[in-house]
């Protein structure tokens, strides 16, 4: 269960069975405007964790910290007891995160199979090396990535010609590829047709409680996340104003209140 | 020492005014239609050019005459650029914007004939202003009134653009495309004549900034490449689009210059590098640019897949390999030097087309570490005596090194600032090959850059540079494949992905910054000892768009590509020179319609054309993602 903790549990908190990543009293400003003001909570390893909002909430900003495009004013980000906060995002995909992207992002260049051996080149440690061919790298392992995805029929096809569903699914076997303890996914389902959208998640979700790994994702489909996610956290103008399992959340007379009482099981907007 | 200041301070002010005109003219017109126009520097040369003719035939003692003279002559050059817009520019908007750069280069080489043609190579001495002959006397200096005029010009036509832009509908449009291209249009304002008029503007700025050098300087057939990348430091060290940066980085540089003449003569340059160094350093985008919105890095056209070469390709690349070990045998001595040169040419188009295609990263200097190749040989020979072997492993280093300071630089930008950085490197490269007379000889080069006994005859030289370069070549086509290959294309297609996997995107974009000049020096040195000489020149931006156009040419998502290029191109450009003597007219214009015509290259064209005629839907469907192969 991931929970929402308040700074002084959250220093009780850190021991050995201490959730993956854990998020301490997150702050940052964009000219006076306070985008994310005082929020913490923490994932826990095998879990889901939805953070909704409306637009403008903060979501992104919050998201940018954790992965790295941020730094933030104040605050703490841990993953697995070990501080995370303000190192750029190449270091936190070293750590052990793997992301995707709201548009996703590909090598477009390279076929489906190349991508993945793109990702286990560099988690190698290989990619300044100049000698031997990358085809011949790693496929092996690339192609059970893809086949956790469902993607090993297409591998040989180039990444800019695929399906947009299919693009996604080739995201998340890269993002797989460090073998993550955290997986950050920022709009995983955008610009999906519903059907796939349930097929992604749930897939995710199989990987994430086999794997052990840590998942928070941004959603603004509230079937994905009342489907997915194992707790919610709700941000509004920057402050964190709700947290709990979906139905909790749905139940939050604060949420309802933000989301103009269009009924929180609508689809957000 | 005041007055010294003091005269120093204002030479530089009255300088950067035209530089300020050219540089401002450039930035407009890129903040609208995204086209870096090359050829503002020609427009600035024919603003000079026309002025001195008007003028001339006005007579230049009439105030009338002269000024009426200048004011014409802006205009005119405003026409000219409305008829290059209208031609050629309006046609290639959509195209990747470096074909767009290259077909205005291909406008400054047919400018450069048409006003040889007419003006012939002499330079002209323009008259001095009509009521501006007096000096005025600034703390015991006499100082002639006419700088006084041009520093404040430069505030003047500042102040006129700012009211422009600030209270017309024009310029509320104009800053509105800047800012937002595709919104304008979406808005239903009519994008044709707001480009024409945009380009007529900003080439009018050009010739009123070469009008007005008309009493400073002689006009001369040099004024056009000079200008261009003077102001294309100052656009960078301004930022691109921001007329205000232009003004400020116009009077650094022009004020750098001043007194850099007056304490260190023979670095100037070396300066204005080192300025532009530290804003680029603190503010990449320059003084007062902003980070580009919307195009960040990767955020160009998908990029085709590229696959390593199937059988066929292999044994037509062993064909060609087997066919030039043979040619010796049947091919007569002036022959077996053409291809000797091929040879070379080829090593210096791969070595940029990997920067640039696996890279993408273009270079518009690639030149200075062809050149540094060629002079790191050369001063080897002449100043340490070494013979040929110690000096052609050495050469590489020199141009190694420029790469890994130069590639620091760069690699913080991307497309045209990083492009337009590339240019004001090698013209550094170049001028301090040419102004450091004790060392590099200058314009007079370095002679007796000789081969060994061995390697002295044209036969075996040949076979010398045929085996490095066959060599070098394939080094660099198996790096493409190899992980750090990937890697760099990987930060090419997608850098915020790239990151995300862990990959430093600047620091594999630094290594094959460098790993291109090393190669690109191995080319120069063994063109050193081919010549037995070398000059500036060999470092010029004419040298450089030599390489560009090998690597179009050919395409530049393929990996054969730029070998086929440099064979097609510089065998096309020996015909040319024999045949004609306005052979850059003919180039520039073989340029220019090549850009309109083939916008992908020969090979990348032929690949498309053999995809269309096997009928495979998908590929012809999508010509872009999935026909352009490693062949």
């Amino acid at each position: 269960m991931s929970v929402v903790m308040t700074p002084s549990q959250v220093a009780t908190a850190v021991d050995a069975s201490a959730p993956v990543l854990v998020v301490r009293d997150l702050q940052k400003s964009f000219g006076g405007v306070r985008a994310v003001d005082g929020v913490s909570f923490s994932v826990e390893a095998g879990t889901m964790l939805a953070l909704i909002g409306p637009n403008g909430a903060g979501k992104t900003t919050c998201f940018n910290m954790l992965n790295g495009q941020l730094k933030p004013d104040k605050g703490e980000v841990v993953l697995a007891g070990r501080p995370i906060t303000g190192i750029k995002p190449r270091a936190v995909w070293r750590m052990g995160v793997g992301r995707t992207f709201q548009i996703t992002a590909t090598f477009t260049s390279m076929t489906v199979r190349e991508n993945i051996q793109m990702a286990l080149i560099s988690h190698a440690g290989e990619i300044f090396s100049p000698f031997g061919r990358a085809r011949d790298k790693y496929r092996e392992a690339a192609d059970a990535l893809l086949g956790q995805v469902g993607m090993e029929s297409q591998a040989d096809r180039a990444c800019g010609v695929l399906a947009y569903g299919d693009l996604k699914r080739v995201e998340l076997a890269v993002a797989l590829a460090n073998q993550p303890k955290l997986l950050l996914m920022d709009e995983p389902t955008a610009g999906m047709a519903p059907r796939e959208r349930i097929e992604l998640m749930a897939l995710t979700a199989e990987i994430a409680a086999a794997k052990g790994i840590a998942v928070l994702f941004t959603e603004h489909d509230m079937d994905v996340v009342f489907t997915h996610s194992d707790s919610v956290i709700v941000l509004d103008r920057g402050r964190l104003i709700a947290h709990g399992t979906a139905e909790q959340v749905r139940h939050d007379p604060n949420v309802r209140a933000v989301y103009l009482g269009s009924g929180a099981t609508s689809g957000g907007h | 020492m005041f007055d010294l200041i003091l005269t120093q301070t204002l030479n530089g002010l009255a300088s950067a005014s035209s530089l300020f005109l050219v540089a401002s003219g450039l930035s407009i017109i890129f903040g609208v239609t995204r086209i870096v126009n090359f050829a503002h520097g020609s427009l600035y040369m024919l603003g000079a050019y026309i002025a001195w003719t008007l003028v001339s035939r006005f007579g230049p003692a009439d105030a009338l005459g002269f000024w009426g003279g200048v004011v014409l002559a802006a205009l005119l050059v405003g026409m000219i650029g409305v008829v290059i817009e209208v031609l050629i520019l309006r046609r290639i908007y959509q195209a990747p914007e470096l074909f767009q750069l290259l077909a205005t280069f291909g406008v400054v080489l047919m400018l450069q004939d048409l006003t040889l043609a007419t003006w012939g190579a002499e330079d002209k001495l323009g008259p001095r202003a009509p009521g501006f002959k007096s000096f005025v006397i600034l703390f015991g200096n006499r100082f002639p009134t006419y700088e006084l005029f041009l520093i404040a010009v430069g505030p003047l036509v500042l102040l006129v653009l700012w009211l422009l832009f600030q209270k017309t509908r024009w310029g509320t449009l104009v800053r509105a495309a800047t800012q937002d291209r595709e919104m304008v249009g979406a808005l239903g304002v009519n994008q044709r004549l707001l480009f024409t008029s945009v380009f007529f503007f900003g080439a009018m700025l050009a010739g009123l900034g070469g009008a007005l050098q008309l009493p400073r300087e002689a006009v001369n057939l040099h004024m056009d490449l000079a200008m261009i990348s003077e102001a294309f430091v100052v656009v960078v060290v301004g930022g691109l689009g921001s007329v205000t940066g232009a003004y400020l980085a116009a009077i650094l540089i022009g004020i750098l210059h001043a007194f850099g003449i007056l304490i260190f003569p023979k670095i100037t340059l070396v300066l204005v590098f080192l300025v532009m160094a530290v804003v680029l350093v603190v503010k990449p985008y320059g003084l007062m640019g902003k980070a580009p919105v919307g195009h960040a890095r990767g955020h160009g056209p998908a990029e085709p897949l590229l696959l390593p070469a199937d059988n066929l390709t292999k044994l037509a690349g062993l064909i060609g390999l087997a066919v030039l070990a043979l040619a010796p045998l049947v091919a007569p001595d002036h022959i077996l030097l053409t291809l000797t040169e091929l040879v070379i040419f080829a090593l210096f188009a791969a070595s940029l087309h990997f920067m640039m295609g696996p890279g993408g990263m273009a270079s518009f200097g690639h030149a200075a570490y062809f050149g540094l190749g060629a002079y790191g040989a050369a001063l080897a020979v002449k100043w340490l005596g070494a013979p040929m072997e110690p000096a052609l492993l050495f050469a590489p280093f020199l141009a190694g090194i420029a790469g890994v300071v130069f590639g620091w630089f760069c690699v913080r930008l991307s497309g045209v600032y990083l492009a337009m950085l590339t240019l004001a490197f090698a013209q550094i490269a170049w001028a301090t090959a040419f102004q450091w007379v004790e060392v590099t000889g200058g314009d007079n080069g370095i002679l007796g850059v000789w081969p060994s006994s061995w390697a002295a005859s044209k036969f075996a030289f040949y076979y010398l540079a045929l085996i490095i370069c066959a060599a070098s070549i394939l080094a660099l086509r198996l790096t493409i494949f190899s992980p750090l290959g990937y890697a760099l294309r990987a930060a090419r297609d997608n850098p915020l992905r790239s990151e995300a996997i862990g990959i430093d995107v600047m620091r594999i974009q630094w290594i094959a910054f460098i790993v291109a000049a090393f190669a690109a020096g191995i080319a120069g040195a063994l063109f050193a000892f081919f010549k037995g000489s070398v000059f500036p020149t060999y470092m010029a931006i004419p040298r450089s768009v030599d390489a560009l156009l090998m690597v179009l040419l050919g395409g530049v998502q393929t990996v054969s590509g730029p070998i086929v290029g440099a064979f097609a191109f510089a065998g096309l450009s020996e015909q040319l020179m024999k045949a004609t003597m306005y052979w850059r007219f003919v180039l520039g214009f073989s340029i220019v319609l090549l850009v309109i015509a083939f916008p992908r290259g020969l090979v990348g064209a032929s690949l498309l054309g053999l995809e269309r005629w096997r009928g495979r839907p998908e590929a012809a469907a999508k010509p872009v993602l999935a026909t352009e192969a490693g062949r």
